[in-house]
């Protein structure tokens, strides 16, 4: 089987037998990347000396030599970073992310930066300010976003593993629509120094893989405490995979019933009742929850992520680093920056914020939505003293089709429905394969307490060793 | 629908130039975004806190010492402008 296929642990067995080499998996992640980006566009910048680094790893780490992607709004020293806008398109990063140097640290390769909606701000990728990624199992239909440059590459074996940012969904969302493993951590877990701001009460990074196994590698490499991340929580770094196999047998799983609405395509129902049972039959107990406030999430998310994206943004001046059109004054010089610089999706986001917290607006939307905020919280709060992990839809649907909800942005704001709570209570969830219908995968959730990642990725593997779904590459166009 | 006026205000207020065009379509997009986001108006939030993050913070501290910080070369290398020290602007005070 060609070396791309297969997850970071299987070639790390093969590697310590001694029969490959990283050198032998760099080429051939990098053949695929030749043989199928042109028609997936997952990159916005490949990294040419990747090859060449192989050579000088030390690192013994499982990580070490293993080529995969990081989302092109994670900071990478000397590599461009545009956070798929033009305003940073000639943006070289002065320094690394933490996540980035704790990956370099454990001599993992950087083969290429994701393409993205620009800022994270999307559902789709749709909204890159340089090229549309397509879902590799369906050149028609998106990847999902905004990590959908991340999770194309992933799925159609143009790296092994990747970095995406999740503030709504943007990691559990192309996950979904591309058949892959994605996880958001617990807000604070992994250290978001060096990764650009869209809403920094709501901004994670977080890992995409093939398998869950590989994602808990990922992890092992990227949680942990930084100093140079004020919201960071100082506790010591775990090893996600010690308890991995350990199973579901009496945990208690809940289904919040909210989740499970009138939106649901009747595909997504079907793949959810099976998973449901699945873990009925692996031995655990299946309770259904009342979370009432969800049905508020969506409005109280795009209240508090505009709001905080028009702040963070304003940064965007023509003065310090990005693009500058020249003006007749200061302001009139700003005013062109961003005209120009930024997409009509984040000029539209930056507007609505501006306006939620306005003068006589303030109060209305801004305040209100951080009240109920809490409320959403506190449902999640009530229901981890019922049960230990929640599971849902990631999303109401399949992948649909590229430019089917570009013309109405509240219509694109719904795929984000089954998401955004767990942003706005800060806890982790991680998305998973849970079936195929019309040749596309469906996702599902399970979201846990706060710093509950081992949890979830100890009963995700539970349902991949039973479902088949691990490590499907996709076929981008060709044969599978 | 938000008015021509309330949508200059914002734009100006955003630093964001629009089109008459864009103005239009804005109105109508974000003024339909406000309007769903008005269902929060029906939850009783009376004696709620707001909550600004996930995580309980507090005011993070450090002892003062000098810690290795970004050359000025490296700070300034993405600068539109710069005279080497200094990022270079358009006059912000007139004479």
């Amino acid at each position: 089987m060609e070396l791309y296929r297969q997850t970071i642990n299987q070639l790390q067995t093969k590697i310590t037998a001694g029969e490959i080499t990283a050198s032998d998996v760099v080429a051939s992640v990098s053949k695929r990347i030749t043989e199928v980006d042109a028609a997936v566009e997952a990159f916005i910048t490949v990294c040419a000396d990747a090859k060449a680094n192989v050579d000088n790893i030390i690192s013994r780490s499982p990580l070490a030599g293993m080529p995969g992607a990081v989302k092109d709004n994670i900071c990478t020293q000397g590599i461009r970073t545009t956070c798929g806008s033009r305003i940073l398109e000639n943006f070289i990063p002065p320094y690394n992310a933490t996540v980035v140097d704790r990956l370099n640290e454990a001599g993992a390769v950087i083969i290429g930066k994701a393409n993205q909606d620009e800022f994270g701000m999307g559902s789709s990728t749709e909204n890159s300010g340089y090229h549309i990624t397509r879902n590799p199992w369906d050149l028609s239909r998106v990847p999902g976003g905004s990590s959908g440059g991340s999770a194309a590459a992933v799925a159609s074996g143009q790296a092994l593993w990747a970095l995406g940012s999740d503030t709504g969904g943007s990691v559990r969302l192309p996950a979904a629509f591309c058949g892959i493993v994605g996880l958001k951590p617990t807000y604070g877990r992994v250290s978001r120094y060096g990764l650009v701001a869209y809403a920094s009460s709501l901004d994670t990074i977080g890992a995409l893989t093939r398998d869950v196994y590989d994602n808990a590698l990922v992890m092992n490499v990227i949680a942990g405490y930084d100093e140079h991340d004020s919201t960071s929580i100082n506790i010591p770094r775990e090893d996600y995979t010690a308890n991995i196999a350990a199973g579901v047998r009496g945990l208690k799983i809940g289904l919040p019933k909210q989740y499970y609405g009138e939106g649901l395509s009747p595909e997504v129902a079907l793949a959810l009742e099976q998973a449901i049972q699945t873990y009925r039959e692996l031995g655990a107990e299946i309770i259904e929850v009342d979370m009432p406030n969800t049905d508020y999430a969506l409005s109280t998310y795009y209240i508090i992520a505009t709001a905080e994206a028009s702040s963070n943004l304003a940064r965007y001046d023509g003065v310090s680093y990005g693009l500058r059109v020249e003006g007749d004054n200061i302001v009139d010089m700003s005013e062109k920056t961003r005209e120009q610089g930024f997409s009509e999706e984040v000029r539209r986001r930056i507007m609505l914020g501006t306006y939620t917290l306005s003068a006589g607006y303030y109060d209305a939307y801004y305040n209100k939505a951080l009240k109920v905020r809490r409320l959403i919280k506190n449902d999640f709060d009530a229901a981890f003293k019922i049960v230990d992990l929640l599971l849902t839809p990631v999303a109401p649907t399949q992948a649909f089709k590229i430019g089917e909800k570009t013309d109405d942005p509240l219509t694109m704001y719904l795929s984000d429905v089954c998401t955004v709570t767990v942003n706005l209570a800060g806890v982790p969830a991680l998305s998973l394969p849970c079936a195929f219908a019309n040749n596309l995968p469906i996702g599902m959730q399970l979201i846990g307490a706060p710093l509950s990642e081992a949890l979830l990725l100890r009963a995700g593997y539970a349902f991949e060793r039973v479902s088949g779904l691990a490590n499907k590459i996709a076929p981008c166009g060709g044969e599978q | 629908m938000l008015s021509r006026e309330q949508i200059e205000k914002v734009a100006s207020l955003s630093r964001l130039q629009l089109n008459p065009q864009e103005i239009e379509k804005f109105s109508g997009q974000i003024g339909a975004i406000i309007e769903y986001m008005k269902v929060l108006n029906s939850v009783d939030t009376a004696d709620v806190e707001p909550m600004i993050y996930a995580v309980p913070t507090h005011n993070i501290c450090r002892e003062d010492v000098r810690k290795p910080s970004l050359a000025h070369s490296l700070a300034l290398q993405n600068a539109p402008q710069s005279d080497g020290n200094y990022f270079v602007a358009p006059t912000v005070v007139e004479k």
